[in-house]
């Protein structure tokens, strides 16, 4: 309800720029030390794009995996990486919530005016993760070479990386919220959702139907990329599912969100602090 | 005419907070247990009060202050703060109060506190020039005027607890807050501090909820004392009245030039004798002044302290003691 109340008193552009200008603040802060925050970026970036070699690597024994080519591919991991990048970035500090309430963090983000979530969001707030996002970006724009642009499938591009980054922001942030009922619960969180991830960045074709459903109907990355590159590339649904599917990205981005913020605020009012 | 219904600026009524906790017994067992700690709790505070909050540890302190703040939702109970329903109120809330926990800090650790002030101005939006005069004001009364460009991490106990009220005053809050300020703290950094909160509600009339398990801090502080005990007042009043009540004692610690008998002096009684040093009681509610002359005046003193009665000792006559009649 707490949330409820702060929605009212600052409106959704003002928490958009309230997040900036603390975001802001941070970057400022760490460009104090730009040789190491500029190897770490790098860092990032090369160890990201390893994923992106593996499967480079594998299609020099094959010529197809699971029924795409290597740019079809390449366009799926892109598409995937770049929300996943995008939406490590805008979460900041979520995962480690539990940290921030054995440390008394928490408590202290209570008693400052703005939303909880925000607060978390924006603290700390790093810009490292542009290592993903540009070793995403530069898969994602040669495989991109070969799609044959429409201005229809141009929109569905766009709307598939906001979507994306959204799906995964609301993934992390609901099983983030884990770290309010049990400590150290992280490990757990993480493997649902960067296992999730993983996954996205291959065919669904190459797993059983049973993980194309689950990651379409329970935990829904199958919206992150696969659909709508289905769209891109102007396939027809290798398991038969309908076409409208390749356009619900939005869809599961606002459902995923909803879940995440409803979740979030069920762990706030049951938050019990931390005994000193 | 009608005059305007007095509201008291906090008002606690019935107050309650239990825990659930989980306990591990055996191997693979649990069982869980519910915690007090706080219950039954009411008292009110009007605006300008300067009220010290007592109690030993786990007595209930930080949980009060935490729904006071909006941080814990209240088990059963009403609670105004401001007007405000804490929890379901709280962004509204925190703008007009400020929180200081004592061992935890609300600066981010590896920025300087210049840095720290900004981020709060953004959060709370204060006004530039606002802001700037605040930050002036505040950082001179409490000498930081050399740390601002100190990483947090850099800082020693003492001037992060500085820090840390800057950061809480910034905004102008109406009442502050403030969980344990002295605990950890040397002399000279809680001489300067409580000075400093004297002069905050003197200039600007800040309310103040201050918890200690020191008595020190009441005696320099407040016109007011709650004692908390297992989770329920068990006194609100003056501290004159708490020691009157109690009966509780004061000690004056002589070293004496050589050793000596122990001392006989009107108003005060010898406890112990270890070589030179004596340890007298007087009753708490006494001035130390005529004992010290009638002890200086007979003996070679070389040294003098007085030790005010630990929280424990005072709660402990409360219990042990009947009321006294009202009047
Ligand atoms: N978050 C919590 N979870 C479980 N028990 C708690 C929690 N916070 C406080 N307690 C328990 O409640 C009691 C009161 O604690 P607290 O309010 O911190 O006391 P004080 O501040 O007076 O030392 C203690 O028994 C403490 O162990
Ligand atoms: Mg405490």
């Amino acid at each position: 309800m707490a949330e409820i109340q702060a929605e009212d008193s600052l409106s959704a552009r003002g928490h958009v720029g309230m997040y900036a200008a603390i975001a802001g603040l941070w970057v400022r802060a760490a460009w104090v030390y730009r040789t190491s925050f500029v190897t770490l970026v790098v860092a990032n970036g090369l160890i990201t794009g390893l994923d992106a070699v593996a499967i480079w690597i594998m299609f020099s024994q094959l010529d197809l995996l699971g029924g795409f080519a290597l740019h079809e591919v390449a366009l799926l991991y892109g598409a995937s990486s770049l929300g996943l990048g995008i939406a490590d970035t805008l979460i900041g500090s979520v995962e480690r919530i539990g940290e921030y309430i054995r440390t008394g963090r928490l408590d202290q983000m209570l008693t400052k005016p703005l939303p909880l979530l925000l607060q978390v969001c924006a603290d700390q707030f790093t810009l490292r993760r542009l290592g993903r996002i540009t070793q995403a970006a530069v898969v994602f724009a040669w495989a991109a070479a070969y799609v044959d642009w429409t201005p229809a499938r141009v929109g569905v591009a766009v709307v598939m990386v906001v979507s994306g980054g959204a799906i995964f922001f609301g993934l992390f942030v609901t099983f983030s919220c884990i770290q309010f009922l049990t400590k150290d619960a992280t490990e757990f969180a993480n493997a649902f959702t960067y296992g999730g991830a993983t996954l996205t960045q291959y065919p669904l074709t190459i797993f059983p139907r049973e993980v194309m459903r689950s990651l379409t109907f329970v935990v829904p990355v199958a919206f992150v990329n696969w659909y709508p590159c289905l769209y891109l590339l102007g396939r027809d649904d290798p398991f038969g599912l309908p076409g409208w599917l390749q356009l619900c990205s939005p869809v599961a981005a606002v459902a995923m969100v909803g879940v995440a913020l409803l979740t979030w605020r069920a762990g706030v009012r049951r938050y019990t602090s931390t005994g000193s | 005419m009608t005059r305007p219904v007095h509201h008291p600026l906090i008002d606690v009524r019935d107050l309650a907070r239990t825990f659930v906790r989980r306990r591990r017994i055996g191997r693979l067992r649990r069982t869980t247990d519910t915690v007090k700690a706080v219950h039954d709790l009411s008292f009110t505070i009007d605006a300008g009060e300067m009220v010290g909050y007592i109690g030993p540890n786990g007595a209930g302190k930080s949980t009060t202050i935490k729904m006071l703040t909006g941080i814990l939702v209240p088990t059963s109970g009403a609670l105004t703060v401001a007007g405000l329903e804490p929890q379901r109120d709280r962004v509204e809330l925190a703008r007009r109060i400020g929180v200081v926990f004592g061992q935890r800090t609300t600066l981010w650790w590896d920025l300087p506190l210049r840095d720290s002030f900004d981020l709060l101005q953004k959060i709370y939006r204060t006004g530039p020039a606002r802001h700037r005069e605040n930050l002036g004001r505040f950082v001179e009364l409490l000498d930081l005027q050399d740390l601002l460009d100190t990483p947090v991490r850099q800082l020693s106990l003492g001037q992060r607890m500085r820090g840390d009220i800057v950061a809480a005053l910034l905004h102008d809050p109406e009442i502050l807050f403030l969980d344990e300020p002295t605990i950890g703290l040397d002399v000279i950094s809680k001489g300067r501090l409580r000075e400093f909160l004297r002069a905050l509600n003197a200039e600007r009339a800040t309310t103040l909820v201050l918890t200690t398990h020191d008595l020190q801090d009441i005696e320099a502080l407040c016109d007011r004392v709650i004692v908390i005990d297992h989770g329920t007042a068990v006194y609100d009043g003056s501290l004159t009245g708490l020691h009157q009540r109690g009966g509780s004692t004061r000690t004056l610690v002589v070293d004496l030039v050589d050793e000596a008998p122990p001392i006989d002096v009107p108003g005060a009684t010898t406890r112990r004798v270890e070589g030179p040093r004596q340890w007298l009681a007087f009753p708490a509610d006494a001035s130390a002044a005529p004992v010290v002359a009638a002890v200086a005046a007979a003996y070679d003193v070389a040294d003098l302290s007085i030790q005010e009665p630990a929280i424990e000792d005072v709660i402990r006559e409360l219990y042990s003691t009947p009321p006294a009649p009202p009047g």
